[in-house]
């Protein structure tokens, strides 16, 4: 029950992460007076940190999606299956959130 | 829908501690949900204490041994007392089981017992199962066929009578319906687990002849659909049954009748 909740909460979270996703283009299209400032929005901790969590809350609720599709096949719905595939999407969504940060550092050239 | 509180007559109240038995040395505690139709009171939670040598080990011997030796007036469902009957579901330790197959030395702490979440309560430990009910018979649960009678039993193969295996096992105890979030939030309308369970059962019945007609029913938003597979059904199902699985082998049947 605690991953079914946390898929409804994620994907909640999503409907937010996509007003951030739509300012930022929107910031692009007007002028670059207007980009520079939701740059710098997204690019201060505070801004980091909340696109830390959009990050998460995507990958989190992505890998529910593919536990879904594979629920809509008629398997992985034995009880301790269904368990620790619960188990995992946690812990997998935490890994691949990271693995995606460092590799967006990585990009920038940060290391 | 959703409720995030109970109503201001449904809230539990601390209730009465009953005296500890004389002489008692093994004790356990019990604190068991208390509500009468009778007066105006709130819920209450009692607490009794049970003497454990001179008692059975199942949660459902201490609550007969407080009815018969502390307080007559606890009320509960019980019939077999051997997990076939499926009279003594209530919320035992946080999660729905029958009160007869649960064994005491499973939980720690003292024994928490609630009756059936999100159901009317009749009295005490016992919820008014109407709807549930009408909800099985809903689902037209027994055999329908169109085919001329035969002289003696509907015949069936072994190995389609092995596909009713893990599904005729159901008691009804309704303790799966009553687990779900979305049986919580949308009783009226949605079918819930157990009742889903039991339309599975015949839809893959080799003998019923009635397959289409009972798909029909089921195609619905709310009857079918309102299942998210939140696995609470077959987490806390006593009997060890999977209707999660029964209920996504029927959203197959949906699809696969229309490609």
């Amino acid at each position: 029950m605690t991953v079914s909740i946390l898929h409804r909460v994620t994907g909640g979270a999503l409907y937010f992460g996509t007003l951030l996703i739509a300012w930022w283009l929107l910031a692009a299209a007007t002028s670059e007076r207007q980009f520079d400032l939701a740059n710098a929005v997204f690019g201060s901790w505070a801004g980091r940190c909340v696109l830390l969590g959009y990050t998460w809350a995507l990958v989190h609720h992505m890998l529910g999606g593919i536990r879904h599709l594979i629920w809509d096949t008629g398997s992985g719905l034995e009880k301790t299956t269904a368990s620790s595939m619960a188990r995992l999407q946690i812990v997998a969504a935490i890994v691949l959130t990271l693995l995606v940060w460092i590799a967006g550092y990585a990009a920038r050239g940060a290391f | 829908m959703v409720e995030f509180a109970l109503p201001r007559n449904s809230r539990i109240v601390e209730g009465k501690t009953w005296p500890k038995p004389e002489g008692a040395k093994n004790l356990r505690e019990y604190r068991i949900y208390r509500w009468s139709p009778d007066d105006d009171e709130n819920p209450r939670v009692d607490t009794y204490f049970v003497d454990l040598d001179d008692c059975g080990p199942m949660v459902l011997d201490a609550l007969l041994w407080i009815k018969n030796k502390v307080d007559p007036t606890l009320t509960l469902r019980r019939s077999c007392r051997e997990g076939i009957c499926g009279s003594c579901s209530m919320n035992i330790d946080g999660g729905n089981t029958l009160a007869c197959t649960k064994g005491m030395d499973e939980i720690s702490g003292p024994v928490r017992v609630y009756p059936l979440p999100h159901m009317p309560v009749v009295k005490d430990l016992v919820p008014d199962l109407t709807d549930f009910y009408a909800q099985h018979a809903a689902i037209e649960p027994w055999l329908k066929t169109v085919s001329p009678e035969p002289a003696k039993e509907w015949l069936q193969s072994h190995e389609d009578r092995q596909k009713l295996d893990g599904l005729y096992e159901c008691i009804l105890c309704a303790c799966c319906s009553t687990a779900c979030p979305s049986y919580w939030w949308n009783s009226e309308r949605f079918l819930g687990p157990a009742v889903l369970l039991q339309a599975y059962r015949w839809l893959v019945d080799s003998r019923d002849e009635a397959t289409g007609e009972r798909l029909d029913n089921l195609e619905d938003p709310f009857r079918l659909y309102r299942c998210h597979t939140i696995m609470n059904c077959t987490q806390t199902c006593p009997k060890g049954l999977n209707p999660a699985k029964a209920i996504a082998e029927t959203k197959k049947l949906l699809v696969e009748r229309r490609v």
